[in-house]
């Protein structure tokens, strides 16, 4: 019989509901999973064991008296910026080192409401500045599918837990592409929602106009699953969409048939590795027999996003990142003036990467700079606002790669800043604009590495864009799983 | 010897007495418990979002309103970055370009004289923790550490500026004064200086009298009533001319007023260069005042104090009883009621403000306790202008109707205060006086106008003070003349 | 135009302390990164206004009541350093 931690969400809660299986068998399988995968990963930071059994056995009871929550016994990891009542909570940065918070966040409380028992804690490039997990204060995550590459970022942990089936589904923070460009790294479906259609509050900031938290899966359909159970205005967060959340799952079968989908020229040329690109026309061919209407549309604005990101980013993290200052929570650096240990216990407590956005995005603001730096980029984002909702009136959808490159190899980008921040030049876009976008695994390059396929709609489109990623799903096929998710290793 | 000009802005910040803080759910009205009204919210912990009371924005567009600004259609928060310890985002959230309120002005009267004080803007903003500097001298010099206290971060702020129209302490007195009043008047916050919920700060320069340029400017902080705050400009002002005149030039710094010691003092001990990175705060949605909102908060504006100050000088009172019956809502019913019905305005408008002030003070009384009704300051109008009270007699009887003796004629006669104001009863007196003072009346008839008085004097004797004096007098002349 | 950072002051308004090999490296990267940024400039967006915030929402407010505060060994539970109900800090003046 097949292990338990290799089934889908779907199949996993069909069983659950049949009574042919446990969630404590299932949180067993995905704890067994982890136990061996982690040694060769670090996808977890926290396993919080004891929180999860107890999760487990009460999905049980509530099982027998049928309760039809729909994630109830489902085991799903979550990142580690993502606030946990109680249990560690560090952002993979040494400032939060061992930080209990008093609060869960509001996806977090949704998630628990929703009856879903949570497995731990996945490692991230610092408060998710990064591309590859590396940046991470306890250690890179490795791509399960070649532990000699990343599994992307910052969402890495998260990608290679659901990869490897050390959880069968996660949560993740997407702010320039952390979770589309580690799904596409790790063979797996990750979704940036809209801007507001998830609540931030719990989330730890690193740029507040540009993060989202987002779900990533084994499959589409577990995607959406994901997604609707944690969608919704909340009163917490000022900035949450208050207004009806799109069908996100009533179009999952519906097909592409006559559906305008719009191939974005800066995103399917220069810069793109060949077999990615390649894998991309494929799939859009596939597209354009299933019925759709293929187009090309030009967003000029593309150019620019990476600069304008790369300014408007680290402006909000230099002033979100302020209050790690020792004085609440947190590492303290002593000092003979409160000055002098701020300022030590912050040098101390960031890392690399984001001692270099702190000082950039301060930069970026400080007097005599703003309107050359900050205030520009945030022109340039409306201009590319603009391309988007023109582009959109012509078509239901646009697509691209989802990464210009399958999965690197660990230490290959750490060197140059500017090379790594390239791996989001697809992804990025969708960030500025606010809009909502889903990367679906469509193959494997020569390495055998996964390659992903981005599909971007406007605000609030989740359901066409799930119809399609469910149609680009079917028609890839695409049923490959990590080497190390199947070598005997973890067989049981 | 050159004339010195100064030059005076003033910024304020008010803390508004909503349920809960500006940002988070947090009460406002803490007790002396440190920490004990502090969220995720407030403590700035990873991962929490602020979310504006709306409360607060109906509070400070009504001081924007009673101010006569005008109320910004799209206004934004941006996020103020500063590390310090006691702010726990180490950035305010408070607001930048587009305030909610702009362009307004207060009138204030400087001893009767009216002048009117341009206010720039009125913004939205969250207070700090509390401080506690630890160590022998108690205050953030020569501390050793220091104590963090939050139940105050948060609390809503609305903050103030005015434009430097200000030239003189009792103008920047009467500025607070008045601004004080109307905050009162809206019942936004007790503005008590004493507790902070009301604070000062004044930024001051000096020019060549008549110069049109501005001077370089000290910031002074610190002060914690209107009367220290009147001192310390008074000083800060003859400091800055010393230093000028002395050759020397005004250095641009903050200064902390020293109540004891009656100076200011320069403050941190290195004055950096503020750069506050001031942007969007990408947590809050712009605000929309729209005209729907703007009407009605127009709608519910109380009546403030400047235009009850002119509704009773029109009604006839002097500019000082005026004054006094703005900041006082009872004895002001009264002086309306008492003037529709007839009542002398002056008379009743000082009544009100000496005696009745007085006796209530006095008696630790209120005005519904005494026995006195605006009838009765009608009657006693009446009875004084009619010649049966003299001005003396009038308070006396007043203290009777207060004391509830009963109405002021009851009064006056059981007191046995009315005046003679019978023409007949007071002339045979005053034929009898002047037969007892020939010589007196041959004086007055040779032009000597002196002894009249003395001739009254001694008719309001025999009348045992009775006589309407004025009349006496009359009587007398008429006999002079022939 | 060149890029120019005070890099010192900047890693001082951050309150960020950085030794001289520190600063000149952190230095080098953001003037690397910033000519690269600065293509922005190129765009031309007069009359253009600045997004701040992707979704065109406005008034978001939450009504005036108290939702309860923390207990209080929770907010200091964290603390690196508290005494008696307070957080503690070193002195806030450097005069030495
Ligand atoms: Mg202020
Ligand atoms: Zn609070």
């Amino acid at each position: 019989m097949t292990d338990l931690a290799d089934l889908t969400i779907a199949e996993a809660s069909a069983g659950l509901r049949s009574g042919e299986l446990s969630a404590v068998d299932l949180l067993d399988a995905v704890e067994r999973r982890a136990a061996v995968s982690e040694a060769h990963l670090h996808a977890y930071l926290t396993l919080d064991r004891a929180g999860a059994k107890s999760a487990a056995q009460a999905a049980d009871e509530a099982l027998a008296a049928g309760d039809p929550r729909p994630l109830l016994g489902i085991p799903i990891a979550l990142k580690d910026n993502m606030v946990t009542k109680g249990v560690e909570t560090t952002a993979s940065s040494q400032i939060l080192a061992g930080w209990k918070p008093p609060y869960d966040g509001t996806a977090v409380r949704r998630l628990k409401e929703a009856g879903a028992v949570i497995v731990g804690k996945t490692n991230l490039d610092e408060f998710a500045m990064g591309s590859s997990t590396e940046n991470s204060a306890y250690g890179p995550t490795r791509n399960p599918w070649n532990t000699d590459t990343v599994p992307g970022g910052s969402s890495g942990g998260s990608a290679a837990v659901v990869a490897v089936g050390s959880a069968l589904g996660a949560f993740g923070s997407d702010t320039g592409g952390s979770i589309r460009q580690p799904a596409a790294l790790t063979g797996t479906v990750g979704v940036r929602p809209t801007y507001g259609l998830v609540s931030r509050y719990g989330l730890i900031a690193f740029a507040s106009s540009l993060d989202q938290i987002g779900p990533l899966a084994r499959t589409v359909p577990d995607a959406a699953t994901l997604l609707e159970a944690v969608a919704g205005w909340d009163p917490l967060d000022a900035t949450s969409y208050h207004g009806d959340v799109p069908a996100i799952s009533r179009s999952l079968d519906t097909g592409v048939k006559g559906l305008r989908v719009g191939v974005v020229t800066e995103l399917t040329g220069e810069g793109i590795d060949p077999q990615v690109l390649a894998a991309t026309k494929a799939t859009i061919d596939r597209l354009s027999d299933a019925g759709a209407d293929i187009v090309e549309i030009s967003i000029p604005a593309i150019e620019h996003a990476l600069s304008a990101y790369y300014l408007i980013a680290p402006a909000e993290c230099s002033a979100n990142l302020a209050r790690f200052d020792g004085v609440r929570y947190g590492l303290r650096v002593d000092g003979s003036t409160t000055e002098e240990m701020m300022a030590k216990t912050r040098a101390e407590g960031f890392g690399p990467e984001v001692t270099r956005r702190i000082l950039l995005g301060t930069y970026a603001l400080s007097a005599g700079y703003y309107d050359a730096f900050y205030g520009q980029a945030q022109r340039v984002r409306t201009l590319l606002r603009n391309e988007f909702a023109a582009a959109y009136d012509q078509v239901d959808v646009l697509v691209s790669p989802t990464s210009p490159t399958t999965a690197f190899e660990v230490g290959a980008k750490t060197e140059d800043p500017l090379t790594m921040y390239l791996s989001d030049i697809c992804t990025i876009p969708t960030n500025l604009a606010g809009d909502a976008a889903i990367s679906v695994p469509v193959g494997l390059d020569d390495a055998g590495l996964p390659i992903g396929f981005q599909i971007m709609v406007p605000a609030l489109g989740e359901e066409v864009m799930f119809q399609v990623a469910a149609e680009v799903e079917r028609l890839a096929a695409f049923t490959a799983r990590a080497p190390l998710a199947t070598s005997e290793v973890v067989a049981p | 010897m050159t004339q010195w000009e100064a030059v005076i802005g003033i910024e304020t910040h008010v803390e508004l007495q909503t349920n809960s803080k500006m940002f988070c759910g947090c009460p406002v009205d803490f007790g002396d418990d440190p920490n004990t009204a502090v969220c995720p919210v407030c403590l700035a912990l990873p991962g929490a979002l602020p979310v504006p009371n709306e409360a607060a924005i109906e509070g400070i567009l009504s001081i924007g309103d009673a101010l006569n600004c005008t109320l910004t259609e799209d206004s934004l928060f941006y996020r103020k970055n500063y590390f310090y310890p006691d702010l726990p985002k180490n950035y305010q959230i408070s607001q930048y370009t587009f305030p909610l309120c702009v362009d307004g002005h207060l009138d204030v009267d400087v001893d009767g004289e009216p002048t009117t004080i341009g206010i720039t803007r009125v913004h939205m903003e969250e207070d700090t923790g509390k401080s506690t500097h630890v160590g022998e001298s108690g205050r953030i010099h020569g501390a050793e550490h220091t104590l963090l206290d939050f139940n105050r971060a948060g609390v809503p702020l609305v903050e103030v500026v005015s434009e430097p129209d200000i030239r003189s302490p009792e103008q920047a007195r009467a500025y607070g004064v008045e601004l004080q009043r109307v905050v009162r008047t809206l019942g936004v916050s007790d503005a008590r200086l004493e507790e902070g919920s009301m604070r000062f700060d004044a930024n001051i320069s000096i020019r060549p009298a008549g110069s049109d340029e501005l001077g370089t400017r000290t910031e002074v902080k610190n002060v914690n009533s209107l009367r220290s705050m009147q001192r310390a400009i008074a000083h800060e002002i003859e400091r800055q001319i010393a230093v000028v005149e002395g050759g020397g030039s005004v250095t641009l710094e903050t200064r902390h007023w020293d109540e004891a010691k009656g100076v200011t003092k320069p403050g941190r001990t290195k004055e950096e260069s503020a750069d506050y990175r001031y942007f969007q705060d990408p947590d809050l949605l712009p605000l929309h005042i729209d005209d729907a909102w703007r009407e009605r908060v127009g709608a519910r504006r109380p009546a403030l104090p400047a235009a009850k100050r002119a509704k009773y000088r029109e009604l006839g009172a002097d500019p000082r009883t005026a004054e006094l019956l703005a900041d006082a809502t009872d004895l002001a019913a009264l002086f309306e009621a008492a003037v529709s019905a007839g009542g002398d305005a002056r008379n009743t408008g000082i009544w009100l403000t000496g005696e009745v002030v007085a006796y209530l003070r006095r008696e630790d009384a209120t005005i519904g306790e005494t026995g006195l009704g605006a009838d009765a300051l009608v009657e006693l109008s009446s009875m004084t202008a009619g010649g049966d009270l003299s001005a003396t007699a009038a308070k006396e009887v007043l203290g009777g109707v207060l004391a509830g003796e009963g109405s002021p004629r009851q009064v006056a006669e059981t007191r046995d205060l009315l005046q003679i104001s019978d023409e007949g009863a007071i002339e045979a007196e005053v034929s009898a006086v002047l037969d007892q003072h020939q010589d007196a009346l041959e004086k007055i008839r040779s032009g000597d106008m002196k002894p009249i008085g003395f001739l009254v004097g001694q008719v309001m004797r025999a009348t045992g003070g009775k006589a309407d004096p004025r009349l006496v007098q009359e009587l007398i002349r008429r006999k002079a003349q022939g | 135009m060149p890029v120019e950072i005070d890099i010192a002051r900047v890693a001082h308004l951050a309150r960020i302390a950085l030794s001289d090999e520190e600063l000149e490296a952190y230095g080098e990267q953001l003037v690397h990164i910033l000519e690269h940024a600065e293509r922005v400039q190129a765009l031309p967006t007069e009359g253009v206004e600045p997004t701040s915030h992707p979704l065109p929402m406005v008034n978001a407010f939450r009504p005036d009541t108290v939702t309860g505060s923390l207990d209080r060994d929770d907010a200091l539970a964290g603390a690196p350093d508290a005494e008696n109900g307070y957080y503690r800090v070193p002195k806030i003046l450097d005069e030495s």
